[in-house]
C-alpha cells in the first residue's frame, strides 16, 4: 500500500517531539476525521527555521507526511518554507495512495499554521499567508473513562 | 528484535481451511467431477454426496434438509433473504425492521429497498451493542413484514437476544431473518427454538472454503426465486452446484460442531486473558461490546489518543494480523458504524483494535501480542498531539 519511503518515515519518524517556548506552533485537522498534526518551529533572528518538531494523531501516511514536511523545512527561511507544497512532500515520499493525498495537504497546512503563528507573534505580514482554517486548540479534550 | 513471527488474529475476516476440509474437496475437482443434474450413475454419486452434505448442515441448526439452499456466501444469502422477502410480502406491507449495527450486506440491501419504496427502521443498540428490545417492539407497525437482526456482531462480538426477538416476531406474525455469519459454528444455534424463518451463514468463517454459504428458508415461505435458470436448489437458486465448496462446507461444519465446546473454552480463555491484561496494563483503554454476551473469539478495544491504521501497520511489522474500525481502514471518512452505533465518539472509534481468535492461536502468542501492543500504543501516544494536550490539561489541575 505504501512506498518504502513512507514506511521509513512512519516507522522512524524524524523530528518527533515538542519545542518549549517555540517561535510558532500550528495545529490542523480534527479528531473527528482521524487526523491531527501539530508543528513547532524554533526560528532564529534571521528568520531561519533552526529547529522543527511535530506530533501527529493519524494513519501511517499522516505520520510520514508530517515527518517529511519537517525535514523539508528544516534550515530554510520562513519564505522558503512557505514554498514547500503538499506536492513536494508527496514527491519526496515517492507518492501516496490516492485516498491519502489529503494527509499531504494537512502537512502543508500545518507548516502554514505554524508560520502564521510565528508571524502573529512577531508582527510580520507575509503576502499570501492566510490564517489557518482550523485549530483544535479550542476543542475539548475527551474525558478519560 | 526476535525472529519474524506470524500471528493471525483476524478470524472474523476469514479463517484457514482445515486440512481435512481441503482433502475432502480434492476428489471433486478431478475424479468425481460429475454434474449432479446428469442422469448417469457417475454423476448420481456426486448428487448423493451433495444431498448428504445438505443433511449435515440442516442437522447443525435443527432444520430439514430441504430448507437449506446453497449460495456463494453470507452476502448473497443476506441479499436474497431481504430482497425476496420484501418482494414476496410487499402486498401485506412495506416496512422492514433491522438494526444500526448490521453488516453492510444487510444495511446496503436495506438502503436499496428504501430506494424502491420500502420503509426501514434501524433500531438502536445499547452501549454494549445489544439490540434494545423495547425499541424493536415499538418499531413494529401493522405493515411490518420483516425483522432482520444479526445473531452476533462481526466487529464487537455481541450476541443478540435472538430467542426473544424470534418470539416478538412470531407474536406479531412477522418474518424473522438472522445474519448468523459470525455466530454459526462458534456457538449453538437452534432455529426452531428461536423461531427463525431465514438464516444466513458462510463457509470461510468456520475453517471452510471461501465462496460457499447457505440460506436457510423455513418451508412454506413463499419467496421468489433468486437466480433463474435450471432446477438446482429447488429452482430457487439456479446454476450447477459448487460441489467442491459444498463438500468443503459440510466437512467444516462437521468438524466445527464436533469440537465447538472445546474450541470455545480455549478461545474464551485466550480472549479473557487478552482483555484482562490490556485493560489492567494499558491506561486510557476501553472494551467495546458486552463483556459476557460475547463471541468466544472476539476482542475489541479502543486506545484513546491513537489512530487504528497506525496501530495495525505497526502490529503487522511485528507479524500480527488484526483489524480496526478507524476511518482509514474502513475506506471512508467515518469510522465504523458499529462503534458509532454503541455511542463512541469519533476519536475513540478511530483508535479501535479488533482481534479475533482461532483454534490455532496459543496463550504464548497472547503474551507476545500484549507486549507488542503496549510498546506500540506507548510509541504512538508519544507522538500524539491529543495525548500531549491531555497530559498538559491534567497536570494543571
Amino acid at each position: 500500500m505504501y512506498s518504502e519511503k513512507v514506511m521509513d518515515h512512519f516507522t522512524n519518524p524524524r523530528n518527533v517531539g515538542e519545542i518549549e517556548n517555540a517561535s510558532g506552533v500550528g495545529t490542523v485537522g480534527n479528531a473527528k476525521c482521524g487526523d491531527i498534526m501539530r508543528i513547532y518551529f524554533d526560528i532564529d533572528e534571521n528568520q531561519v527555521i533552526r529547529d522543527v518538531k511535530f506530533k501527529t494523531f493519524g494513519c501511517g501516511a499522516a505520520v510520514a507526511t508530517s515527518s517529511m514536511a519537517t525535514e523539508l523545512v528544516k534550515g530554510k527561511t520562513i519564505y522558503e518554507a512557505l514554498e514547500v507544497t503538499n506536492k513536494a512532500v508527496m514527491e519526496a515520499l515517492d507518492g501516496l495512495p490516492p485516498v491519502k493525498v489529503h494527509c499531504s495537504l494537512l502537512a502543508e497546512e500545518a507548516i502554514h499554521a505554524a508560520l502564521w503563528d510565528y508571524c502573529q507573534n512577531n508582527d510580520i505580514t507575509i503576502e499570501g499567508l492566510k490564517k489557518p482554517k482550523s485549530d483544535i486548540g479550542e476543542e475539548e479534550v475527551e474525558e478519560e473513562y | 528484535m526476535e525472529e519474524k513471527r506470524f500471528i493471525y488474529l483476524d478470524h472474523a475476516a476469514t479463517t484457514p481451511a482445515r486440512p481435512e476440509v481441503v482433502e475432502a474437496m480434492l476428489p471433486f475437482f478431478t475424479e468425481q467431477f460429475g454434474n449432479p443434474s446428469s442422469v448417469y450413475t457417475f454423476s448420481q454419486k456426486t448428487k448423493a454426496v451433495v444431498t448428504k452434505c445438505r443433511e449435515t448442515i440442516a442437522k447443525s441448526i435443527n432444520v430439514k434438509s430441504n430448507e437449506i439452499y446453497f449460495t456463494a456466501g453470507g452476502s448473497e444469502s443476506d441479499n436474497w433473504a431481504l430482497k425476496a422477502a420484501a418482494e414476496a410480502y410487499a402486498g401485506k406491507g412495506k416496512h422492514i425492521i433491522t438494526t444500526k449495527i448490521e453488516h453492510h450486506a444487510i444495511l446496503h440491501t436495506a438502503q436499496y429497498l428504501e430506494k424502491r419504496g420500502f420503509e426501514v427502521t434501524y433500531v438502536d443498540v445499547d452501549e454494549n451493542g445489544i439490540v434494545r428490545l423495547d425499541r424493536l417492539k415499538s418499531a413494529i407497525r401493522p405493515d411490518t413484514i420483516l425483522i432482520s437482526v444479526m445473531f452476533a456482531n462481526n466487529e464487537i462480538g455481541t450476541i443478540q437476544p435472538i430467542k426473544e426477538i424470534g418470539e416478538i416476531a412470531k407474536e406479531h406474525n412477522i418474518l424473522f431473518h438472522t445474519d448468523a455469519v459470525q455466530a454459526y459454528g462458534q456457538i449453538p444455534i437452534d432455529v426452531e427454538e428461536c423461531n427463525i424463518d431465514m438464516l444466513s451463514a458462510s463457509g470461510h468463517k468456520l475453517n471452510g472454503p471461501k465462496g460457499i454459504g447457505f440460506l436457510y428458508i423455513r418451508s412454506g415461505l413463499k419467496l421468489r426465486n433468486f437466480v433463474h435458470g435450471g432446477g438446482q436448489e429447488r429452482a430457487r437458486r439456479a446454476g450447477t452446484e459448487n460441489v467442491t465448496g459444498i463438500v468443503g462446507l459440510a466437512k467444516a461444519v462437521e468438524a466445527a460442531f464436533a469440537d465447538m465446546d472445546e474450541r470455545a473454552k480455549k478461545e474464551c480463555e485466550m480472549r479473557d486473558y487478552l482483555i484482562d491484561r490490556i485493560l489492567s496494563e494499558i491506561p486510557y483503554v476501553r472494551l467495546n461490546g458486552d463483556r459476557r454476551r460475547r463471541l468466544p473469539n472476539n476482542v475489541n478495544v479502543s486506545f484513546q489518543f491513537i489512530e487504528g491504521e497506525s496501530l495495525l501497520i505497526m502490529l503487522d511489522m511485528a507479524g500480527i494480523c488484526a483489524s480496526s474500525g478507524s476511518a482509514c481502514t474502513s475506506g471512508s471518512l467515518d469510522p465504523s458504524h458499529v462503534l458509532l452505533g454503541i455511542g463512541l465518539p469519533h476519536e475513540i472509534a478511530h483508535g479501535s483494535l479488533r482481534m479475533t481468535l482461532g483454534d490455532e492461536n496459543t496463550m504464548e502468542e497472547m503474551d507476545y501480542v500484549i507486549d507488542h501492543i503496549k510498546e506500540i500504543v506507548a510509541k504512538l501516544r508519544a507522538m500524539s498531539p491529543l495525548y500531549e494536550d491531555f497530559v498538559k490539561n491534567n497536570s494543571y489541575e
